[in-house]
Protein backbone atom coordinates (compact mmCIF):
# COMPACT_ATOMS: atom_id res chain seq x y z
CA UNK A 1 0.00 0.00 0.00
CA UNK A 2 2.80 2.16 0.81
CA UNK A 3 4.89 0.72 -2.58
CA UNK A 4 4.74 4.58 -4.47
CA UNK A 5 6.48 6.60 -1.24
CA UNK A 6 8.77 3.06 -1.33
CA UNK A 7 9.48 3.53 -5.23
CA UNK A 8 9.90 7.76 -4.67
CA UNK A 9 12.95 7.03 -1.93
CA UNK A 10 14.47 4.54 -4.27
CA UNK A 11 14.64 6.80 -7.57
CA UNK A 12 15.51 9.43 -5.27
CA UNK A 13 18.73 7.29 -3.91
CA UNK A 14 19.29 6.25 -7.02
CA UNK A 15 19.63 9.62 -9.03
CA UNK A 16 21.66 10.44 -5.84
CA UNK A 17 23.99 7.91 -6.05
CA UNK A 18 24.83 8.62 -10.11
CA UNK A 19 28.55 10.41 -10.46
CA UNK A 20 27.79 14.17 -11.74
CA UNK A 21 30.61 13.71 -13.49
CA UNK A 22 28.64 11.33 -16.78
CA UNK A 23 26.76 13.35 -19.16
CA UNK A 24 23.26 11.95 -19.98
CA UNK A 25 23.67 9.32 -17.75
CA UNK A 26 20.85 6.13 -18.36
CA UNK A 27 20.48 3.97 -15.85
CA UNK A 28 19.58 -0.29 -17.19
CA UNK A 29 19.53 -1.71 -13.53
CA UNK A 30 18.42 -1.42 -9.79
CA UNK A 31 19.31 -4.35 -7.90
CA UNK A 32 17.25 -4.57 -4.83
CA UNK A 33 17.04 -6.74 -1.87
CA UNK A 34 13.50 -7.32 -0.49
CA UNK A 35 12.83 -9.16 2.71
CA UNK A 36 10.03 -11.96 2.48
CA UNK A 37 8.47 -10.28 5.71
CA UNK A 38 8.62 -6.69 4.32
CA UNK A 39 5.85 -5.29 3.62
CA UNK A 40 6.32 -4.98 0.27
CA UNK A 41 4.81 -6.33 -3.11
CA UNK A 42 7.05 -6.54 -5.99
CA UNK A 43 4.68 -6.47 -8.23
CA UNK A 44 3.23 -3.26 -7.00
CA UNK A 45 6.59 -1.78 -6.75
CA UNK A 46 7.72 -2.22 -10.09
CA UNK A 47 4.39 -0.19 -11.53
CA UNK A 48 4.90 2.67 -9.03
CA UNK A 49 8.72 2.65 -10.06
CA UNK A 50 7.86 2.95 -13.42
CA UNK A 51 5.38 5.59 -13.10
CA UNK A 52 7.67 7.54 -10.53
CA UNK A 53 10.84 7.28 -12.90
CA UNK A 54 9.30 8.33 -15.95
CA UNK A 55 11.35 11.43 -17.36
CA UNK A 56 14.33 10.74 -15.34
CA UNK A 57 17.72 9.25 -16.13
CA UNK A 58 15.94 5.94 -14.62
CA UNK A 59 12.99 5.44 -17.11
CA UNK A 60 12.90 2.05 -18.66
CA UNK A 61 15.42 0.81 -16.07
CA UNK A 62 14.55 -2.81 -14.79
CA UNK A 63 14.14 -3.34 -11.02
CA UNK A 64 16.09 -6.51 -10.21
CA UNK A 65 14.46 -7.99 -6.64
CA UNK A 66 15.95 -10.68 -5.07
CA UNK A 67 14.26 -11.98 -2.79
CA UNK A 68 15.69 -12.48 1.32
CA UNK A 69 14.53 -15.50 2.68
CA UNK A 70 13.06 -14.87 6.41
CA UNK A 71 16.05 -16.04 8.64
CA UNK A 72 15.13 -16.13 12.54
CA UNK A 73 17.33 -17.86 15.52
CA UNK A 74 16.03 -18.71 18.73
CA UNK A 75 17.50 -16.59 21.95
CA UNK A 76 17.53 -19.95 24.27
CA UNK A 77 19.17 -22.46 22.30
CA UNK A 78 20.31 -20.62 19.10
CA UNK A 79 19.26 -22.81 16.96
CA UNK A 80 18.46 -21.23 13.44
CA UNK A 81 16.07 -22.03 10.57
CA UNK A 82 14.52 -20.48 7.99
CA UNK A 83 10.77 -19.38 8.72
CA UNK A 84 8.43 -21.02 5.94
CA UNK A 85 4.96 -19.78 6.80
CA UNK A 86 4.45 -17.43 9.56
CA UNK A 87 5.32 -20.19 12.24
CA UNK A 88 8.28 -18.52 14.61
CA UNK A 89 8.12 -20.68 17.24
CA UNK A 90 11.32 -22.56 17.99
CA UNK A 91 11.09 -26.53 17.32
CA UNK A 92 12.86 -27.46 20.07
CA UNK A 93 12.02 -24.87 23.12
CA UNK A 94 9.04 -23.54 21.53
CA UNK A 95 8.07 -20.70 24.21
CA UNK A 96 11.86 -19.01 23.70
CA UNK A 97 11.22 -15.32 21.81
CA UNK A 98 13.55 -15.73 18.18
CA UNK A 99 15.46 -12.57 17.10
CA UNK A 100 15.30 -12.16 13.25
CA UNK A 101 18.17 -12.51 11.43
CA UNK A 102 16.74 -11.86 7.90
CA UNK A 103 13.67 -10.78 5.92
CA UNK A 104 13.03 -7.19 6.66
CA UNK A 105 15.28 -5.42 4.11
CA UNK A 106 14.34 -2.82 1.84
CA UNK A 107 17.72 -2.45 0.39
CA UNK A 108 19.33 -0.63 -3.02
CA UNK A 109 22.38 -2.86 -3.63
CA UNK A 110 23.47 -1.10 -6.54
CA UNK A 111 22.50 0.21 -10.01
CA UNK A 112 23.72 -0.50 -13.81
CA UNK A 113 24.40 2.50 -16.07
CA UNK A 114 24.41 1.79 -19.76
CA UNK A 115 27.56 2.22 -21.43
CA UNK B 1 29.21 0.67 -15.30
CA UNK B 2 27.74 -1.25 -12.17
CA UNK B 3 27.71 1.61 -9.32
CA UNK B 4 27.40 0.43 -6.08
CA UNK B 5 25.17 1.53 -3.02
CA UNK B 6 24.34 -0.46 -0.41
CA UNK B 7 21.66 1.72 0.97
CA UNK B 8 18.16 0.94 3.48
CA UNK B 9 15.64 2.46 1.22
CA UNK B 10 13.78 3.58 4.68
CA UNK B 11 16.60 5.39 5.93
CA UNK B 12 15.09 8.29 5.68
CA UNK B 13 11.88 7.40 7.89
CA UNK B 14 14.51 5.50 10.32
CA UNK B 15 16.70 8.59 10.60
CA UNK B 16 13.96 10.86 11.13
CA UNK B 17 12.86 7.93 14.03
CA UNK B 18 16.07 8.02 15.58
CA UNK B 19 15.79 11.94 15.67
CA UNK B 20 12.47 11.90 17.30
CA UNK B 21 13.24 9.20 19.87
CA UNK B 22 16.22 11.14 20.92
CA UNK B 23 13.41 14.21 21.34
CA UNK B 24 11.30 12.03 23.59
CA UNK B 25 13.62 10.84 25.90
CA UNK B 26 15.31 14.12 26.14
CA UNK B 27 11.40 15.71 27.33
CA UNK B 28 11.49 12.53 29.33
CA UNK B 29 8.49 10.94 28.06
CA UNK B 30 7.21 7.26 26.87
CA UNK B 31 5.48 7.04 23.73
CA UNK B 32 3.60 4.28 23.09
CA UNK B 33 2.42 3.42 18.81
CA UNK B 34 -1.17 1.78 19.01
CA UNK B 35 -1.64 0.18 15.38
CA UNK B 36 -5.01 -2.36 14.71
CA UNK B 37 -6.87 -2.96 11.69
CA UNK B 38 -9.91 -0.23 10.95
CA UNK B 39 -12.62 -1.08 13.82
CA UNK B 40 -10.90 -2.96 16.14
CA UNK B 41 -12.13 -0.22 19.09
CA UNK B 42 -8.63 1.36 19.24
CA UNK B 43 -10.23 4.51 19.91
CA UNK B 44 -12.41 3.14 22.39
CA UNK B 45 -9.95 1.37 23.91
CA UNK B 46 -7.56 4.11 24.71
CA UNK B 47 -10.64 6.41 25.81
CA UNK B 48 -11.14 3.45 28.84
CA UNK B 49 -7.37 3.25 29.29
CA UNK B 50 -6.93 7.27 30.07
CA UNK B 51 -9.81 7.60 32.50
CA UNK B 52 -7.74 5.20 34.39
CA UNK B 53 -4.25 6.17 33.64
CA UNK B 54 -5.74 10.37 34.12
CA UNK B 55 -4.70 12.08 36.11
CA UNK B 56 -1.84 9.98 37.82
CA UNK B 57 -0.25 10.20 35.02
CA UNK B 58 -0.20 12.91 32.43
CA UNK B 59 -1.24 11.98 28.93
CA UNK B 60 -1.13 12.95 25.33
CA UNK B 61 -2.02 11.49 22.02
CA UNK B 62 -1.40 12.03 18.45
CA UNK B 63 -4.61 10.56 16.30
CA UNK B 64 -3.94 9.88 12.98
CA UNK B 65 -6.42 9.06 10.35
CA UNK B 66 -6.61 9.67 6.48
CA UNK B 67 -9.51 11.68 6.99
CA UNK B 68 -11.64 13.77 9.73
CA UNK B 69 -11.24 14.47 13.46
CA UNK B 70 -13.77 12.18 14.84
CA UNK B 71 -11.46 10.19 16.87
CA UNK B 72 -10.11 12.93 18.56
CA UNK B 73 -13.17 14.75 19.47
CA UNK B 74 -13.94 11.44 20.95
CA UNK B 75 -10.81 11.52 22.79
CA UNK B 76 -11.03 15.21 24.14
CA UNK B 77 -14.18 13.76 25.97
CA UNK B 78 -11.65 12.56 28.85
CA UNK B 79 -9.69 15.85 28.79
CA UNK B 80 -6.71 14.47 27.07
CA UNK B 81 -4.50 16.29 25.20
CA UNK B 82 -4.96 15.48 21.87
CA UNK B 83 -3.65 16.32 18.21
CA UNK B 84 -5.28 14.94 14.94
CA UNK B 85 -2.88 13.94 11.94
CA UNK B 86 -4.75 14.05 8.71
CA UNK B 87 -2.61 12.34 5.75
CA UNK B 88 -5.08 12.96 3.29
CA UNK B 89 -2.95 16.38 3.36
CA UNK B 90 -0.06 14.23 2.37
CA UNK B 91 -1.75 12.09 -0.04
CA UNK B 92 -3.64 9.72 1.98
CA UNK B 93 -1.05 7.87 3.16
CA UNK B 94 -1.64 4.22 4.50
CA UNK B 95 0.43 5.02 8.22
CA UNK B 96 2.07 7.93 10.03
CA UNK B 97 5.65 8.32 8.84
CA UNK B 98 8.39 9.70 12.00
CA UNK B 99 8.90 13.21 10.03
CA UNK B 100 4.85 13.82 10.91
CA UNK B 101 4.92 12.61 14.33
CA UNK B 102 8.00 15.14 15.49
CA UNK B 103 5.73 18.40 14.68
CA UNK B 104 3.22 16.73 16.10
CA UNK B 105 4.41 15.99 19.55
CA UNK B 106 6.14 19.89 19.67
CA UNK B 107 2.66 20.79 19.37
CA UNK B 108 1.49 18.87 22.59
CA UNK B 109 4.75 20.22 24.32
CA UNK B 110 6.14 16.90 25.53
CA UNK B 111 7.58 18.39 29.24
CA UNK B 112 4.47 18.35 30.85
CA UNK B 113 3.42 14.63 29.69
CA UNK B 114 4.66 11.02 30.90
CA UNK B 115 3.29 9.22 28.35
CA UNK B 116 2.12 9.94 24.83
CA UNK B 117 0.26 7.77 22.49
CA UNK B 118 -0.03 7.42 19.25
CA UNK B 119 -3.09 6.14 17.60
CA UNK B 120 -1.98 5.29 14.15
CA UNK B 121 -3.86 4.59 11.09
CA UNK B 122 -6.25 1.65 11.31
CA UNK B 123 -3.99 -0.61 8.67
CA UNK B 124 -2.60 -3.94 9.72
CA UNK B 125 0.06 -4.13 6.55
CA UNK B 126 2.46 -0.47 6.33
CA UNK B 127 2.26 0.88 9.46
CA UNK B 128 4.30 -2.51 11.05
CA UNK B 129 7.06 -1.35 8.59
CA UNK B 130 7.27 2.21 10.04
CA UNK B 131 9.61 3.18 13.03
CA UNK B 132 8.29 6.50 14.25
CA UNK B 133 10.56 6.54 17.64
CA UNK B 134 8.33 5.09 19.73
CA UNK B 135 9.34 2.94 22.88
CA UNK B 136 6.65 0.37 22.50
CA UNK B 137 4.51 -0.74 19.82
CA UNK B 138 1.04 -2.24 20.63
CA UNK B 139 -1.79 -4.23 18.07
CA UNK B 140 -5.16 -4.71 18.82
CA UNK B 141 -7.55 -7.16 17.58
CA UNK B 142 -10.77 -8.13 18.13
CA UNK B 143 -13.12 -10.81 18.46
CA UNK B 144 -15.10 -9.58 15.57
CA UNK B 145 -12.00 -10.38 13.33
CA UNK B 146 -10.76 -13.74 12.25
CA UNK B 147 -8.60 -15.83 14.61
CA UNK B 148 -6.27 -16.22 12.01
CA UNK B 149 -5.23 -12.16 11.60
CA UNK B 150 -1.99 -12.86 13.36
CA UNK B 151 -1.25 -15.79 10.44
CA UNK B 152 -2.06 -13.49 7.79
CA UNK B 153 -0.18 -10.26 8.70
CA UNK B 154 2.95 -11.40 10.73
CA UNK B 155 4.94 -8.94 10.75
CA UNK B 156 2.46 -6.55 12.53
CA UNK B 157 2.42 -9.45 15.31
CA UNK B 158 6.44 -9.95 15.17
CA UNK B 159 7.00 -5.75 16.00
CA UNK B 160 4.62 -6.09 18.84
CA UNK B 161 5.77 -5.61 21.96
CA UNK B 162 1.83 -6.30 23.41
CA UNK B 163 -1.45 -7.35 22.28
CA UNK B 164 -5.09 -6.28 22.66
CA UNK B 165 -7.43 -8.85 22.25
CA UNK B 166 -10.91 -6.47 22.34
CA UNK B 167 -14.43 -6.83 22.38
CA UNK B 168 -14.36 -9.85 24.60
CA UNK B 169 -18.01 -8.90 25.52
CA UNK B 170 -19.43 -10.27 22.52
CA UNK B 171 -17.78 -13.77 22.68
CA UNK B 172 -21.23 -15.44 23.73
CA UNK B 173 -22.56 -14.02 20.37
CA UNK B 174 -19.94 -15.23 18.00
CA UNK B 175 -18.21 -17.92 16.69
CA UNK B 176 -14.90 -16.73 17.88
CA UNK B 177 -12.30 -19.11 19.33
CA UNK B 178 -10.30 -16.70 21.77
CA UNK B 179 -7.64 -19.20 22.61
CA UNK B 180 -7.23 -19.94 19.18
CA UNK B 181 -6.68 -16.15 18.82
CA UNK B 182 -3.73 -15.82 21.50
CA UNK B 183 -2.12 -19.10 20.39
CA UNK B 184 -1.98 -17.90 16.81
CA UNK B 185 -0.35 -14.57 17.91
CA UNK B 186 2.27 -16.89 20.03
CA UNK B 187 2.87 -18.83 17.20
CA UNK B 188 4.16 -15.61 15.32
CA UNK B 189 5.63 -14.07 18.75
CA UNK B 190 6.03 -16.46 21.70
CA UNK B 191 6.28 -13.89 24.22
CA UNK B 192 4.17 -11.62 23.05
CA UNK B 193 1.91 -9.99 26.23
CA UNK B 194 -1.62 -10.38 25.38
CA UNK B 195 -4.55 -9.09 27.62
CA UNK B 196 -8.15 -9.81 26.76
CA UNK B 197 -10.33 -7.11 27.46
CA UNK B 198 -13.68 -5.02 26.52
CA UNK B 199 -13.45 -1.62 26.03
CA UNK B 200 -17.23 -1.48 26.32
CA UNK B 201 -17.59 -2.99 29.81
CA UNK B 202 -13.88 -2.79 31.23
CA UNK B 203 -13.42 -6.26 31.47
CA UNK B 204 -9.92 -7.27 31.90
CA UNK B 205 -7.90 -3.59 31.92
CA UNK B 206 -6.45 -3.97 34.91
CA UNK B 207 -3.26 -6.26 33.64
CA UNK B 208 -3.54 -4.10 30.57
CA UNK B 209 -2.86 -0.65 32.36
CA UNK B 210 -0.31 -2.10 35.13
CA UNK B 211 1.34 -2.97 32.36
CA UNK B 212 1.73 0.57 30.65
CA UNK B 213 2.44 1.74 34.01
CA UNK B 214 5.23 -0.22 34.64
CA UNK B 215 6.58 0.43 31.32
CA UNK B 216 6.39 4.47 31.78
CA UNK B 217 7.54 4.10 35.28
CA UNK B 218 10.59 1.78 33.85
CA UNK B 219 11.91 5.08 31.71
CA UNK B 220 10.29 8.17 33.29
CA UNK B 221 11.01 7.13 37.00
CA UNK B 222 6.95 8.61 37.56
Amino acid sequence: MHEMGIAEQLVQIALDAIPPEIENPRVEKLNLKIGKLSAVVAHSLTFCFEVIAKDTPLEGAVLEIETVPVMVQCLSCNARWEVAGPEFRCPDCKVAEVKMVSGREIEITSLELAQ
Amino acid sequence: MEIKIQKRVLEANETQAQKNRQYFNDQNVFVMNMMSSPGSGKTQTLCKTLTKLMPALRVGVIVGDICTSNDADRLAVTGVKVTQINTDQFGGDCHLGASLILNSAQALDCRDLDLLIVENIGNLVCPAEFDIGEDVRVVVLSVTEGEDKPLKYPLMFRVADAAILNKIDLLPYLDFDAPLAVENMKTVHPQLPVFELSAKTGAGFDPWIEWIRIKVFEKTGR
